[in-house]
């Protein structure tokens, strides 16, 4: 192991950093209306694209994470308690990938 | 008299919010879906960074210094490769990049009394199961003490998880640990799909996501990114279109 311990060192700063700025810099600033709708838009933007594509390629099976993912968006869509749209969507991938086994 | 008079206000916003240890616990509960999809993926890191060869207690600190899931994946895959040390700090900067617009939008949510202290240490635990999480409540204001619990949740989590990776060095039944691969994205999924009923420009900036993901993906000829970047400039773009075309209050239900 060439680099150890410092590299983690590096690491935390290049990761850490990024997360506290603004939440400690943004503090006593007034933001714009336009930039404080476009901070409140983040939540879905980013939800949307950490979903998909990456789902796809979640399980190693295009179809089971398919499964499962229709599995989720169904439970959801019904507004159903979120730990059970999360086991839903396990077991839907599991059920799949046994019965193409 | 007027000294006295702060001391009133100060125990008065504390009552007038939710105890700080109510909050906590509520955040705890809130994080437990997240720490049944990061034990899984944890153990799987686990067993990564020990068959490829790094010292127990760098996989082991990784996971209590970084906690940043795909970078840490990413890194060991690197240092297995022999990649320069710049290379690998590099490519994890990038990777974790998207936390950077992350904590900005929390930082909307939070309450301008929270201590700049406490909010760097609330920084720590901005993931993006974390933050969507938080970000996903109703409530306008997020509670400092919620988030310390979910965050604390999640953080415990991932380096249990970590651990029993490192020193169990056998995995799970691969079925079953290929299906614990999607639980982050179907608890996206729960977060994200009920919010759609209830407004129409959440729907539009999520759906517009996708489409910019995909579309940086999977059409030729357009420079291939990093996943990192592609989430960064997929975000970017949805965010800013949904904040031009909604105006304030048609983003409430």
């Amino acid at each position: 192991m060439k680099y150890g311990f410092l590299l983690l060192v590096f690491m935390l700063l290049v990761t850490y950093i990024p997360r506290m700025l603004p939440l400690v810099l943004l503090r006593d600033i007034k933001l714009h209306p336009f930039f404080d709708r476009f901070l409140k838009f983040i939540p879905p933007a980013v939800l949307g694209a950490l979903i998909f594509p990456g789902i796809l390629t979640s399980t190693g099976n295009l179809a089971s994470a398919i499964a499962g993912g229709i599995a989720a968006l169904i439970l959801a869509l019904f507004n159903i308690n979120l730990t059970l749209v999360v086991i839903g969507g396990i077991l839907s991938a599991l059920l799949y990938q046994i019965l193409i086994m | 008299m007027e000294k006295n008079l702060e001391v009133i206000q100060i125990t008065e916003t504390r009552s007038a919010g939710t105890e700080p240890k109510a909050q906590f616990l509520r955040g705890v509960q809130a994080g437990i879906p997240i720490a049944i999809g990061f034990i899984p993926c944890a153990i799987a890191f686990g067993l990564l960074s020990r068959s490829a060869g790094i010292p127990i207690y760098i996989g082991g600190l990784m996971s209590f210094m970084v906690f940043a899931g795909a970078s840490q994946f990413v890194a060991v895959n690197l240092i297995m490769l022999s990649t320069s040390f710049g290379e690998i700090v590099l490519t994890t900067f990038i990777l974790n990049l998207r936390h950077l617009l992350m904590s900005a939008s929390i930082s909307q949510r939070m309450d301008e009394n929270i201590s700049k202290k406490f909010r760097a240490l609330l920084a720590f635990g901005v993931t993006d199961e974390t933050f969507t999480m938080a970000t996903m409540q109703k409530e306008e204001k997020l509670d400092p003490f919620f988030i310390l619990g979910l965050n604390l949740t999640a953080f415990s989590a991932w380096n249990i998880g970590t651990w029993i990776g490192i020193l169990a060095g056998s995995a799970l039944p691969e079925t079953i640990q290929a299906s614990m691969g999607i639980t982050l994205y179907v608890m996206f999924i729960g977060l994200l799909v009920p919010s759609f009923r209830k407004s129409l420009p959440i729907a539009v900036v999520a759906l517009t996501a996708i489409v910019i993901h995909s579309v940086l993906m999977w059409v030729p000829f357009l420079p291939k990114l990093s996943t990192g970047w592609n989430i960064i400039i997929a975000t970017v773009i949805a965010a800013f279109l949904g904040a031009l075309l909604f105006d304030k209050g048609s983003d409430k239900s």
